[in-house]
């Protein structure tokens, strides 16, 4: 028995471990999880990390340079024991294994020049300020997106199952939950993501990691030099081939007898196969491995059609499905809301900044309370495909709430203090009088004003008692609440103009309440 | 009787007596069933702590009993329709929900359910409210009411405007239906009380909105009227309604009031604001409807003062 094959078991616990903690963040259907708490499970996930190192650098984006680190010194821990993406190849592989007889994996040449363009072209557009490359190919987000897109709704409509059978028993713990929009976008990158590492999984093991996978080639450049490394004893070696048989990331050489550590997942299966005890897992002798094997850096046809059906796929992802809205008995408005500017999140400074470092993970999106964090399509522009922007059809920002900006991983939505939340202005309220309720009908209504949280729209006098709606354009925080609750179909009396660049509002201005001799007996 | 409902029904009777007895002018609870005049059509309170006002008033009522029966299902519809804290007076004062349920349970009620529709995430406004917890700890169930598939369609024969909508079911399977609005300035119907609470029990509020407000207020109350209507008025928002601002829009005016006839109870209440009930549109619509009596030296009014 090999003295180090209890490593296997540790990864295989660690990476189920990561796997549970990182799927139940993106399940929670009411904010039961604090904050604090899904921020510590996704600080390992390398490259939101290091996005948000970007952004501010510290102790709240370190993650990656841990990972860094144990690169150097044991090799690419990341990728068989955090990546929520890895852990799922592998069960996918292990399936495959249970139920098909097919050949064990053998040898695979690398694929350098595909997999160091793409993270030189990842890492490249990122520097001019394009996070669309990372956000397509972080292994990290498109779970992400799978989980929020493809699973939850799955995961809350059995929980609406359950919520069900329990009222019936009188019991009511379980809350139930609706979906107001679907994205088809966003479930079909997510689909199509699904069914790719799928299929790789399926024939090739850990091919992603390897050629495709940005944070995979990055970790990889470090293994190579890493103080610990996986190698083949040559004199005890009989080329029986066992260790490279159960290599997922095909980087066992039987015939040279050597490991390309770059590739390698650091999973520790091939540890105890050996019938000989030839695999070795110690200090990396510099001299032995000197001479590394060049290969012919043959261009592989299959990888990179891969490769551009992914890329074309993305750019042609279907277009969101907006809910329509039917017209009831009542006279329809006329006016179309021309909205110019979708917002984007407080805390997120504005366009500019937030496209620059979201990865469109998806995660704000599922932790919303309100659900006004939906996926956008072309909104912000292919840029920033699928980046969640404030959709107030769907819900407006809790004045109170900035949950988001706790948990946003990449620091695109930056923490933001309850104080200055209540303060950025995300967008301005604009009100088309010929939509209202008051104009057309005579009627009071007043939803919008109810629901603003600073009175920026507040009810004037109209005709005779009535009232009608007027903007404060100064205190306006642009949470999207008028919009969301303006009844009139099917285009709305009142909507929010995203600012490109998010200001500071000014503060309601709170007199004291003049008290009139109150009264000591009752007024009637 | 199960273990759960004794305990329970030993510690309302026990925080009651302790009451009582700390407060020497305070009848008590158990005495409140003696009480001999409860005939009132309405009850009005001033000057005392929530939990303290409404002791009095329903046992000048005569007692909760005289609602509630043995095994019966209560629904309490607070209002808990924004995430804010207790003290900026947005929903219901959370003791004084907490009180109705001990009362109910004490008369011997099954269940007491408590729900909103409510306009802010709902579980952030029953969290922040204080009601979840005030609810749980009195010992009712909280109900959520954030998905269509909790509310039933029911007809409206006699609405003008609203003449189907959708209601929470725990309305349509409860035996006794007490309403627990706050007082406070409301920026569509100028002031929201026993009657715009309702607007709380049905799924779709837009169409309301967007068909005569006023009218619909008063159509959904010919459909059912609560058993009793009890006005929270002890911390009362005067402008900025119905989420207000910030603290400096609430008064501490320390008032409640009691009543089953809720065009009444709105009466009353409007004229604390300081509002004229006629010119609340949807109280002289109701009281048109003949759904309640806006006048009040037409009704028998138990005046207290703490």
């Amino acid at each position: 028995m090999h003295s180090l094959y209890w490593l296997r078991f540790l990864r295989i616990v660690v990476s189920l471990f990561f796997l549970l903690l990182t799927s139940l963040i993106f399940l929670d259907p009411a904010q039961w999880i604090p904050g604090w708490f899904t921020s510590a499970v996704v600080w390992p996930q390398f490259a939101p990390s290091v996005v948000r190192f970007t952004v501010s650098a510290g102790l709240a984006a370190s993650g990656f340079l841990l990972f860094t680190l144990l690169a150097l010194l044991f090799g690419r821990v990341y990728c068989s024991s955090i990546c929520p993406i890895g852990t799922l190849q592998d069960i996918i592989s292990w399936f495959k294994k249970l139920f098909f007889k097919t050949k064990p994996l053998k040898f695979a040449r690398p694929q350098n020049i595909l997999r160091y363009s793409i993270l030189a072209l990842v890492i490249i557009s990122f520097v001019f300020g394009i996070s669309l490359l990372v956000n397509l190919l972080d292994p990290y987000s498109n779970f992400g997106r799978i989980m929020t897109n493809l699973v939850r709704p799955l995961f809350l409509a059995g929980g609406n199952v359950l919520a069900n059978v329990l009222e019936k028993n009188d019991i009511f713990w379980m809350p139930k939950t609706t979906f107001k929009l679907f994205h088809a976008s966003s479930v079909g990158f997510a689909s199509g993501f699904l069914l790719l590492i799928g299929w790789m999984s399926f024939v090739r093991g850990r091919l992603f990691c390897n050629t495709i996978c940005p944070v995979g080639s990055l970790l990889g450049i470090f293994s190579r030099f890493a103080i610990f490394k996986i190698s083949i004893d040559k004199m005890a070696c009989n080329s029986c081939g066992q260790c490279s048989k159960v290599c997922k990331a095909q980087c066992i050489n039987v015939k040279h007898k050597e490991v390309d550590f770059s590739r390698c997942v650091a999973c520790y299966n091939c540890l105890d196969v050996c019938p000989s005890n030839g695999v070795l897992y110690n200090l990396n002798n510099i001299s032995l491995n000197a001479k590394t094997e060049r290969n012919p850096l043959k261009k592989d046809k299959d990888r990179r059609t891969i490769l551009k059906a992914l890329m074309i796929f993305s750019a042609f992802a279907t277009t969101r499905a907006f809910a329509t809205r039917t017209t009831g008995g009542e006279k329809p408005t006329e006016i179309p809301e021309e909205k110019q500017n979708i917002a984007s999140p407080p805390g997120s400074l504005g366009h500019s900044h937030f496209t620059k470092k979201c990865t469109a993970c998806h995660l704000c999106v599922s932790i919303c309370p309100t659900h006004v964090l939906q996926p956008s399509f072309l909104q912000y522009g292919l840029h920033g495909l699928m980046q969640p922007y404030m959709d107030y059809h769907s819900g407006f920002c809790n004045f109170d709430c900035t949950l988001c900006s706790e948990i946003c991983p990449t620091g695109a939505i930056k923490n933001i203090a309850p104080d200055d939340k209540k303060l950025a202005q995300l967008g301005i309220a604009k009100f088309i009088e010929k939509n209202c309720v008051v104009y057309t009908d005579n009627t009071d209504c007043g939803a919008c004003s109810e629901h603003c949280p600073t009175k920026a729209v507040n009810m004037v006098p109209y005709k005779g008692a009535l009232t009608i709606p007027l903007v404060n354009e100064k205190i306006c925080i642009g949470c999207g609440a008028c919009e969301y609750a303006c009844p009139t179909k099917p285009y709305r009396a009142i909507f929010v103009e995203g600012n490109i660049l998010h200001i500071k509002a000014d503060e309601p201005v709170q007199d004291e309440i003049v008290i009139e001799k109150t009264e000591e007996d009752f007024p009637f | 009787m199960k273990r759960r409902d004794f305990i329970v029904n030993s510690v309302s009777a026990g925080l009651v007596t302790g009451a009582s007895l700390s407060l020497s002018n305070l009848t008590s609870l158990a005495a409140a069933t003696l009480s001999v005049q409860n005939d009132w059509d309405l009850v009005a309170v001033r000057d005392g702590e929530p939990e303290v006002m409404f002791d009095r008033a329903i046992a000048s009522l005569g007692g909760m009993s005289k609602y509630v029966k043995k095994g019966q299902k209560v629904v309490v519809k607070p209002n808990i329709g924004w995430d804010v804290s207790p003290e900026r007076a947005g929903n219901t004062n959370p003791k004084l929900v907490a009180r109705i349920i001990r009362h109910c349970l004490n008369a011997g009620a099954s269940e007491v359910y408590v729900f909103d529709n409510t306009c802010d995430a709902w579980n952030l406004c029953y969290k922040n409210s204080g009601i979840e917890k005030a609810v749980k700890d009195a010992g009712g169930k909280i109900v959520p009411g954030n998905t269509e598939s909790y509310y039933k369609p029911i007809q409206i024969p006699r609405g003008k405007s609203l003449k189907e909508a959708k209601v929470h079911e725990l309305i349509l399977t409860s035996d006794v239906f007490i309403n627990v609005p706050v007082l406070k300035h409301h920026s569509s119907a100028s002031v929201t009380l026993a009657m715009k609470n309702l607007m709380g029990i049905v799924w779709d509020r837009r169409y309301w909105h967007r068909n005569d407000l006023h009218q619909c207020i008063a159509d959904m109350v010919s459909w059912r009227k609560p058993t009793l209507n009890v006005i929270d008025g002890y911390r009362v928002m005067m402008r900025n309604g119905p989420r207000g601002v910030s603290e400096a829009d609430v008064l501490n005016m320390k008032q409640l009031i009691v009543s089953a006839d809720i065009v009444a109870a709105d009466a009353a209440a409007a004229l604390i604001f300081g509002s004229k009930p006629e010119d609340i549109p949807h109280i002289r619509i109701a009281h048109d409807m003949k759904l309640g009596n806006m006048q009040l030296d037409k009704l028998k009014i138990n005046r207290i003062k703490i």
